[in-house]
């Protein structure tokens, strides 16, 4: 190889641009290259949120483009904040975020632990559950809100086979305290499989040299999976719960498409209300405020979260 | 405990780090208890404080 890449490189670029490169440091040339990223980025990241902040401060509306906004300081944080409406909001999203998280990492581990031992269609079972997670919030909104129709619906069937209860006696989407609940369910049944595959790139990266070794020792099964299995496999699922919470946090899609935040405001998350008042209610300033409160309450989670999975990796 | 305020005093990162985890855990959770309104209210400010301590401390130097 004694033509390398650069070399080619060097003998197709064109003159006057080859002279004028090397002119440049190789700092110089490293930020030419990275320029457009940062550009890109600056663009569509950090101005929004400056934009946003900004018009957090005011009462403008984004149907009423002529009126000039007027700024009316931390009102709109101070209406945000006093309002038992909102309050009821992110207990929802509470409720949801700490039901599917647990309910995630508990199936979504036991599954991987399961599909890592050896077994006849280990990998024709992997596909299968992996199936959910590669469909559409929408399609699988619309398809639960079938499955849990009082009438026709088979989760309602199922239920009724089990509990001895008529099917049509409850009602999963229209009762206030069981909506919650069937949302956290279709969650859990959707990105289960997500949790379930980074808690396999885990298992699977633990050398069974260790084990062999614990084997030599005569450490139990129980001991090894204590001793073993679960710090090695730790920063794997803690980053599948930074991820999960972060997505749950923002959850709308799925929800919006079965139960549309009803019955009265029983499954309405945070981001769902979020929408309502940004663009039903067009109050663009008040809706600012909401997004900077949510977004500082992921960022400091999100820092924390990191600082943990760090502290573990470096164990 | 007697380092960890040590460490406060000679503004390590460790110590600082702590209680801004601390301070950020308690906004998120005054924003999402069910139980007092004022708590709620006060929950974003806890938060922001926490949160941009973190920032901050995350610079400090290390302690030895």
């Amino acid at each position: 190889m004694t033509d390398t890449i650069a070399n080619r490189a060097a003998k197709v670029t064109p003159q006057k641009v080859a002279r004028k490169i090397k002119g440049l440091s190789d700092r110089a040339i490293a930020w030419i290259f990275v320029a457009p990223t940062i550009f890109l980025l600056l663009a569509i990241n950090i101005f929004p949120l400056i934009w946003t902040i900004q018009l957090s401060f005011t009462n403008y509306k984004a149907n009423r483009l002529n009126r000039e906004p007027e700024f009316i300081g931390l009102r709109n944080y101070e209406r945000i904040l006093t309002d038992s409406d909102i309050w009821l909001n992110m207990q929802a999203t509470a409720h949801f975020l700490f039901w599917t998280i647990a309910l995630q990492v508990l199936i979504g581990f036991t599954l991987a632990w399961l599909i890592n031992k050896k077994f006849k269609g280990n990998d024709l079972w992997t596909t299968i559950i992996v199936l959910p997670m590669m469909l559409s919030p929408a399609v699988v909104g619309n398809f639960w809100k079938f499955l849990y129709q009082p009438q026709i619906g088979l989760f309602n069937y199922i239920i009724a086979f089990f509990t001895g209860k008529e099917p049509s006696s409850f009602e999963m989407l229209g009762s206030v305290q069981l909506a919650p609940w069937s949302i956290v369910i279709v969650d859990t049944w959707m990105w289960t499989p997500f949790v379930m595959l980074i808690c396999l790139a885990g298992l699977r990266s633990i050398p069974d040299y260790i084990y062999e070794a614990a084997e030599v020792d005569r450490a139990s099964k129980l001991r090894q999976f204590f001793t073993i299995t679960i710090p090695m496999v730790l920063p794997f699922l803690m980053l599948a719960v930074l991820f999960r919470g972060i997505e749950n946090f923002k959850m709308f899609d799925l929800v919006v498409q079965l139960t549309g935040g009803g019955p009265g405001s029983t499954t309405e998350l945070t981001s769902i209300n979020l929408k309502r008042e940004a663009f039903e209610k067009w109050r663009t300033g008040y809706a600012s405020a909401y997004a900077i409160i949510l977004f500082v309450t992921v960022f400091g989670l999100a820092s924390i979260y990191v600082k943990a999975l760090n502290k573990v990796k470096e164990r | 405990m007697r380092g960890f305020f040590t460490g406060l005093m000679r503004l390590r990162r460790g110590p600082w780090e702590a209680l801004a985890t601390i301070i950020i855990a308690l906004g998120v959770f005054m924003l999402m208890q069910p139980f007092v309104l004022w708590a709620f209210t006060y929950s974003f400010i806890t938060t922001l404080v926490g949160t941009v301590m973190f920032i901050i401390v995350s610079h400090f130097p290390e302690g030895e």
